[in-house]
């Protein structure tokens, strides 16, 4: 696995440029993922790299494309300080799994073996020997998570037809 | 199973609210809530464009959904890449016209009809007091305004809203804005939006509302208040509320006729903090690029060249920010080198525009003027940049390659600052014109 570190405020312009929104297919989004803040990005991601982000990351647009995009490419989860907060609950109601740990994105370099275990928030850095414990998720926003999506969860609860 | 507090009979300490809390409160059917509090509450209204609604339909499709909850309360407006752009936009448009015809979607507003959605949804009369509001799209966050509670959301969201009338919120905690005095000359709503961000940080809000009050609201007129609270989300902010008052209730009239309810902050509400400005000393303010919290009076940017003049948007487009920036480029010149692009944000405004003569005065003075569209403010179509150009626009955002390539630079200006600008082809306060 690898490690994508960003700064702060990634914004959902530099995730996906509105230029490529009218292509919403999962490939062509994952193929211009992060285009204009790192070039090299959707050509070099793998299934099971992991990005990290600093403070407000997925700032601006509303568009669900931004987590898409990212959960394309096969990102195994973004570690941020903040997370902006429609990209917040667009990732949780994609089912996309996003951890808020400060301390984690200090603590995390590129070319570090990160794991991550979403039950218990715990982020552990294998290079490092360092472990550090991301705010849990409320016990409804995992109910979300746990069905794969808001829509999912709705229908489990019977209440969307 | 997981449901969220609304549905448990927990006790919560009573407590002064906010606006906000108030309106979530009554959407959730509860007495009270407190910030941190997560309530599934009803909603007035479920928007989508012609980018996100695409993806809800899917994701409503996918899921195996049959029916929308209430085929009056849902809005589809295409504004972002029309009239289409090329054939993917406009394959893109056909699903939501498909989708709106197949559930009588009341609120369908196509190419002629469509305006820029935030400043449709008012105009139409489908955002009031009191009421909750959720749209896919970062803007929603306009109609905070008129008294209501909206936010932007993403595409799942608002399939689930389509289809139950109902969205989960996390109770936020506020800002209290406190406003004093009265705008100077040539200063308007989208300096002291750019001011707050400036003072807040593009994070400054993240969570939370930004609840306006004090005695500078008055002097505020519905278009800046517009602006205002359009650009909440600029601060990370959930929703940007103001509080009802006659020039609110002026606005509604002719417009809502249904029963609306003014929330008024408790006395006693606990704010996170306070911030005040005092409007009498603001300055007209512009943001550099990339952040839209980058900002500085413009005496300080002043004679910066630019190539390229946007006048318009959710922001910026609407009947007031026309008269200003018409009022300065009446029977001047656009400057040699200077594309010039004004966009009327709905039709009522274009024509209204078009009656008081200010689209005379845009096209006299060398501009191009466009039907209403989103267009250049996401780098879509009708004024897109190329390497290395400068733009000063009315938009909200001026993050990296928003309008161009990554080279290309955004300044975020008022309507006033843009004309004044367009007229020396460079950054220029409008005083001085």
């Amino acid at each position: 696995m690898k490690i994508y570190k960003y700064g702060d405020n990634v914004d959902t312009d530099v995730i996906i440029p509105a230029r490529y929104l009218n292509a919403p297919d999962e490939k062509s989004l994952a193929s211009h993922c992060m285009e204009d803040i790192d070039a090299d990005f959707a050509t070099t991601v793998e299934p099971g790299d992991i990005v990290v982000g600093g403070s407000n990351f997925g700032c601006g647009s509303s568009r669900e494309h931004a987590p898409l995009a990212i959960k394309a490419c096969g990102v195994k989860c973004v570690i941020a300080k903040s997370f902006a907060r429609i990209f917040y609950r667009n990732a949780i109601n994609i089912g996309f799994p996003i951890m808020e740990c400060p301390e984690a994105v200090d603590g995390i370099s590129p070319g570090d073996s990160v794991t991550v275990d979403f039950a218990t928030g715990v982020i552990e850095n294998e290079t490092t020997g360092q472990t550090f414990q991301a705010a849990p998720f409320p016990e409804f926003v995992n109910g979300i998570i746990e069905h794969g999506g808001l829509l999912h969860s709705l229908k489990a609860r019977g209440i969307a037809k | 199973m997981n449901v969220p507090n609304n549905l448990r009979n927990e006790e919560v300490r009573l407590m002064g609210m906010t606006m906000t809390q108030k309106i979530l409160a009554r959407a959730a059917g509860l007495d009270q809530v407190q910030a941190g509090q997560l309530l599934e509450g009803k909603l007035d209204l479920v928007l989508g464009n012609d980018i996100t609604t695409p993806v809800a339909i899917k994701e409503f499709e996918k899921a195996g959904l049959s029916t929308v909850f209430d085929q009056d309360k849902i809005a589809i407006v295409l504004d972002h890449s029309t009239p289409c752009k090329d054939i993917k936009s406009a394959q893109l448009c056909a699903i939501c016209r498909d989708f709106a015809h197949k559930h009588h979607i009341t609120h369908f507003y196509d190419v002629g009809q469509m305006g820029i959605e935030h400043a449709l949804i008012p105009e139409k009369g489908l955002a009031a007091p009191g009421e909750v509001i959720i749209g896919a799209d970062s803007h929603t966050c306009t109609y905070g305004a008129l008294g209501a509670f909206s936010t932007g959301v993403g595409s799942t969201d608002m399939a689930a809203g389509m289809a139950t009338g109902l969205a989960w919120f996390k109770v936020p905690q506020a800002i209290q804005v406190k406003l004093t005095g009265k705008l100077s000359p040539y200063v308007s709503g989208k300096d002291v939006v750019l001011h707050l961000i400036g003072m807040i940080g593009v994070d400054g809000a993240l969570y939370q509302s930004l609840e306006f009050c004090g005695d500078g609201v008055a002097s505020l007129e519905m278009d800046d208040r517009f602006t205002i609270c359009n650009m909440a989300i600029e601060a990370g902010a959930k929703n940007g509320i103001f509080p009802v008052d006659e020039k609110t209730v002026e606005y509604l009239n002719g417009r809502v006729e249904r029963a609306w309810t003014a929330f008024e902050a408790d006395e006693d509400a606990v704010y996170a903090r306070t911030v005040e400005i005092d409007l009498s000393t603001l300055r007209p303010t512009v943001a550099l690029p990339h952040l839209p919290s980058n900002t500085q009076p413009v005496d300080e940017v002043a004679g910066k060249p630019i190539q390229q003049v946007v006048i318009g948007s959710c922001t910026n487009g609407r009947l007031k920010d026309l008269r200003e920036a018409a009022a300065i480029l009446r029977g001047k010149k656009v400057a040699d080198g200077v594309r010039c692009i004004v966009i009327p944000a709905t039709q009522q405004i274009y024509l209204q525009a078009m009656e008081e003569g200010l689209i005379a005065d845009f096209i006299q003075a060398g501009a191009a003027v466009s039907t209403p569209t989103c267009g250049p403010c996401l780098g879509g179509h009708m004024g897109v940049l190329s390497d290395n150009e400068w733009a000063i626009a009315t938009t909200n955002r001026n993050f990296v390659g928003r309008m161009g390539p990554t080279s290309s630079m955004i300044i975020l200006a008022s309507p006033a600052v843009a004309a004044a600008s367009a007229i020396t082809g460079v950054v220029t306060d409008p005083a001085t014109i």
